[in-house]
């Protein structure tokens, strides 16, 4: 029998209850349960005991099944090493390598042991971030291209060096880590409560999806209960950073693909949403709106009719543009097969969000893990199984209308004016919080686990960029390099997301 | 074809007209205005209220280097002293004007003549972003859009070092960027301008204690002008950029 604990998005656990496994069992479990149950893992994050003698490691696996998650730990003492999980199932590639970067921790037969993000404080021997080992190819027709960190346009840093033969890419390696602030260690100095500020500078396009996520630990770890109406205002703002940055995406492969009636005509439809995201709360971004115990912010029946005037004319327009944009000629033959990414693959490789469902998987955690008001939804997730930018593109506009449809409804809802925020008490010690929440981009955890007197042992951030970024490098494999624009814009990950 | 122009009739004209005199919507949190008004004996709730630390006490005073633009502190103050508008004229070339009390209570951009006479009709920048989280990328990106087409004024952001003529920075500058920012600075021409976008590229912002923050280079180097924010406002930029070049 599996020695795991059972729970349901959001958690919180004591420390005492989550079982031990030792290194063999984890090892057998973890590959049985993702071949065998088709579980995804969302946290495989070591920490180091206080003589430094042991690390802890916590394993969160999401069962999209069951509509559960999986807990449980393991051990080791400190340097050691295991056999990589990695060959068996390539979902953990990251995931391992990030243990062994954070924690030392050794994943042996890894077949890809490099660094992650090059953190300040990381434990494993990397080497210097400068100095990181590229794939390298040698042959007559072979040549390689480097482009970045800074690059042309006004984005987040990164660096990509291009295998290329001829002008076809047959691999491209992806080197993160220039944006790496140090988020995770910053949520660890202070109280937990007054970390609102850090969590929507988590990934300054996701900042309501990061928020909420770190709410709901705060909320848990002081037995903070949030009204529905709070809940209410969370969701519809989340799906208006979601029908924002989705119109980002649209406009952006418009402009890649030098369509501009797209990239005007959509860039105007978002500025109009980011607008009614300031009438809300101030900010374009969602700012200031969600904080534990509660919203700073009411949406009052003026600004409701207000909002549904917005959508109102985003309705009657994407129409329009999407029905012009998707049956031209010159633009169907950029998008269609360009930057494929099967099914097989994006499994394999655990690929999340709009990137799953563009490639034909069904992974979404408002309707598998979901928090809160989502509950009451029967949603049906848009599934394509294209895997190329014309899917990418596609479910960015069916993702935009669904989540109209869904800001309408919590709209026309008559809900009471009940409290909108309420102070968070004191915070449980030895314990463990777990939250998912579906951003624009797709799931985003956040896990806290907290030692004597409320202290904070670690904050794992889990962006939706860290399972995609792989996704990316896969795309673009056999493609033409001048395609490699317009696969990066139909994937629009986030840097910091992932650097942290 | 018949589509196309019916939607390209729909989009109109979409450019903000005068974009001097354009507000963003009245809830947006720009300039911070500290009132005369005296506070309570002992009290410094908003003190107490700043993440990073923006605020201090006798007499009150907000330092827009730091500030997120969050709406806790007018929140908290229980004498209403302390009240944000949405006047977007928060940038400054001098830092010490971006300190606001109640007797300060304008930031100054000088012009510069030899920066007018050269780069008055035509600025093309080069953005730098080590560290920022993607709002104030999000926003620059903006200024080109139909709405704010600050290319009217002859200011683009370009794709080479080599044919800009200053930089924007974001983000808090990580250490794992400096290199690079270092770098691409050195690749630009003189005469070259250094403009900082946002709170963490003026102060650090909220990462200001992080160990994996390495602002020593940038400490080291001439600032031409302080855009705050956070993220910074299109409308901020373009009048900040407007005000510099002397328009």
């Amino acid at each position: 029998m599996y020695k795991w604990l059972k729970v349901k998005n959001p958690a919180i656990v004591p420390l005492k209850d989550i079982p031990v496994l030792t290194v063999p069992e984890m090892l057998e479990e973890v590959v049985d349960l993702i071949k065998n149950e088709g579980v995804r893992p969302l946290h495989f994050a070591g920490r180091k005991t206080h003589d430094n003698r042991k690390v802890t490691v916590t394993i969160v696996l999401a069962d999209d099944v069951e509509n559960s998650l999986l807990l449980s730990q393991v051990v080791f003492t400190a340097d050691d090493c295991y056999d990589s999980l990695t060959p068996q199932a390539p979902i953990m590639h990251l995931f391992e390598r990030e243990l062994y970067e954070q924690a030392g921790i050794i994943p042996l037969g890894h077949p890809w042991p490099k660094g992650v993000r090059y953190e300040h404080d990381r434990v494993g021997d990397l080497g210097n971030f400068n100095e990181y080992p590229y794939l390298q190819s040698e042959g007559i027709r072979m040549h390689e291209v480097a482009v970045g960190p800074v690059h042309a346009g006004i984005i987040e840093p990164g660096s990509f060096r291009f295998l290329c033969y001829g002008e076809q890419v047959w691999h491209l390696e992806i080197q993160l880590g220039y944006q790496h602030r140090g988020v995770e260690g910053l949520f660890k100095t202070g109280s937990i409560l007054n970390k609102s500020h850090l969590s929507e500078s988590i990934a300054g396009d996701t900042v309501i999806g990061h928020a909420w996520a770190y709410a709901i630990l705060a909320e848990l770890l002081t037995d903070t209960e949030v009204t529905n109406r709070v809940q209410a205002i969370r969701a519809i703002a989340l799906e208006l950073e979601r029908i924002a940055m989705h119109l980002v995406g649209l406009g952006g492969i418009a402009m890649d693909i030098g369509y501009l009636p797209g990239a005007s005509v959509y860039g105007r439809l978002r500025t109009a949403v980011i607008n009614t995201m300031l009438k809300i709360c101030g900010s374009r971004f969602g700012r200031g709106l969600i904080r534990p115990g509660g919203v700073l912010f009411d949406i009052d029946t003026a600004l409701n009719l207000e909002i549904v005037d917005v959508l109102d004319v985003l309705y009657r327009d994407i129409e329009k543009i999407n029905e012009l944009f998707f049956n031209m000629p010159s633009v169907l033959s950029r998008l269609e097969h360009t930057g494929t990414v099967s099914k097989e693959t994006a499994k394999a490789i655990g690929l999340v969000g709009i990137m799953a469902k563009m490639s034909g998987l069904s992974v979404d955690s408002r309707i598998s893990h979901p928090i809160s008001i989502y509950a009451n939804e029967r949603l049906k997730p848009h599934v394509l199984d294209g895997g190329d930018v014309f899917a990418r593109a596609k479910i960015r506009v069916l993702e935009i209308d669904q989540s109209m449809r869904l800001i309408r409804r919590w709209l026309g809802t008559e809900v009471k004016r009940n409290e909108l925020y309420v102070k968070p008490g004191t915070v449980k010690s030895n314990h463990l919080a777990v939250s998912v929440v579906e951003g624009w981009r797709g799931e985003i955890s956040h896990m806290v686990i907290t030692g004597n007197q409320s202290s904070v042992l670690q904050y794992k951030v889990k962006d939706p960029s860290f399972n995609n970024w792989m996704g990316l490098a896969l795309a673009v494999r056999d493609n033409g390099i001048s395609d490699f624009p317009l696969c990066n814009k139909s994937f629009d990950l986030s840097y910091c997301g992932f650097d942290l | 074809m018949h589509d196309l122009i019916n939607v390209r009739i729909n989009q109109g004209f979409q450019s903000i007209k005068d974009i001097k005199k354009a507000l963003p919507f009245p809830r947006h949190r720009g300039l911070p205005v500290v009132s005369e008004e005296p506070c309570k004996s002992e009290c410094s709730a908003c003190v107490d209220s700043c993440p990073t630390g923006a605020i201090t006490l006798e007499p009150v005073s907000i330092d827009m280097k730091k500030c997120l633009f969050c709406p806790e502190c007018e929140l908290a103050c229980p004498s209403k002293k302390i009240h944000f508008t949405n006047n977007v004229q928060i940038s400054a070339t001098n830092p010490e004007t971006l300190i606001i009390s109640a007797k300060n209570n304008k930031p100054i951009i000088e012009v510069d003549k030899k920066i007018r006479h050269i780069f008055r009709r035509s600025l093309k920048l080069r953005s730098v972003s080590a560290g920022g989280c993607n709002g104030c990328e999000l926003e620059l990106n903006a200024l080109s859009n139909v709405n704010f087409d600050i290319g009217r004024f002859g200011i683009d952001f370009v794709a080479s070092p080599r044919h800009a003529d200053g930089v924007v920075l974001t983000g808090p500058v990580s250490e794992n960027m400096a290199y690079a920012f270092e770098e691409t600075i050195r690749a630009i021409p003189e005469p070259k301008i250094l403009i900082l976008a946002g709170a963490c590229a003026l102060s650090g912002g909220l990462f200001v204690d992080s160990p994996a923050i390495n602002r020593h280079l940038l400490s080291t180097m001439k600032v031409d002008l302080y855009i705050p924010g956070c993220p910074v406002h299109p409308l901020t930029v373009a009048n900040a950029l407007l005000a510099y070049l002397g328009r």
